[in-house]
């Protein structure tokens, strides 16, 4: 895997394992993202979970809902550090662009990702 | 109004809470009793990104909570006491009865617990207590959400 900013996705139940098995098939990079469930978990689990998942340097922590213990533990990891930024209402768009521009510093990849997602999101 | 749940769930605020008990409940305050959260500025603050802004949000350590749960209860809201552990709940209860109801809406594992529902893991401890609290004349059910069945706490055995 190359060197830049690692994602992880925390969701409800099996969402985030879809999400990035649908990027991994989309795009073909592998080893990028990490899924994160919020199955079983009560607090102190979900917030394992996503320290061990983020551990690994810069990261951004894509999240299903801006609310909620995914959230929660997922802004936890900022208290401490600041080489990890939250992006919420993940989505595909945001996702599939995130791989291709990991080498943005987390604060600048986050903020695209979410004007990606974003920009995905319209009526038709 | 009165409180219309006390729910003891480790997550505290979260989706069941807010949306599935919340919105059905029409309530209008959460009281989350919290003796670390309610000492945390940054805690706090975090939390309150997880309540809909029309709800009020109340912090509290057990002991304020139990000067102020008769003005919560006297509140023309609809209100919800939340706790994350069986002790919190207990000591409100004593501290600030009467406490007619109490919902165990998420006990995840710990070291010591055993499985007694998808969502509710208890140590033999943690059952006696609240077995303890039901002879005193608290109604104790596990329900994670109003439209599941709830489970007496005699089927937690």
């Amino acid at each position: 895997m190359s060197d830049g900013a690692r994602g992880v996705v925390v969701a409800h139940g099996a969402l985030a394992a879809a999400l990035v098995l649908e990027v991994e098939r989309i795009s073909g990079q592998t080893g990028v993202l990490t899924a994160v469930s919020n199955n079983d978990c009560g607090r102190e689990q979900i917030d394992q979970r996503v320290a061990e998942a983020a551990k690994d340097g810069p990261t951004v922590i894509f999240v299903d809902m801006p609310c909620g213990s995914c959230f929660f533990a997922a802004m936890r990891q900022t208290r401490e550090r600041n080489d990890v930024r939250v992006v919420t209402g993940v989505n595909l768009p945001m996702l599939l662009d995130f791989v291709h521009h990991r080498s943005l510093p987390p604060a600048d990849g986050a903020a695209r990702a979410a004007d990606k997602g974003s920009d995905a999101i319209r009526q038709a | 109004m009165p409180i219309v749940l006390y729910r003891v769930d480790d997550r505290l605020v979260h989706g069941q809470v807010v949306i599935g008990w919340g919105r059905s409940n029409d309530v209008g305050f959460f009281a989350l009793v919290d003796d670390a959260v309610a000492a945390s500025d940054w805690e706090r603050e975090l939390y309150r990104m997880g309540v809909p802004p029309e709800v009020e949000l109340f912090f509290a350590s057990i002991a304020d909570a139990a000067r102020q749960m008769d003005a919560w209860r006297r509140d023309a809201r609809n209100g919800m006491v939340l706790t994350a552990d069986i002790s919190t709940m207990v000591a409100l209860a004593e501290a600030a009865p009467p406490v007619d109801r109490v919902n165990l809406g998420g006990i995840h594992h710990k070291p010591g617990r055993t499985q007694r529902l998808p969502y509710i893991y208890l140590t033999e401890e943690e059952y006696h207590i609240l077995e303890s609290l039901a002879a005193r004349g608290t109604q104790v059910t596990a329900q994670d959400l109003p439209t599941s069945p709830p489970v007496p706490l005699e089927q937690l055995r």
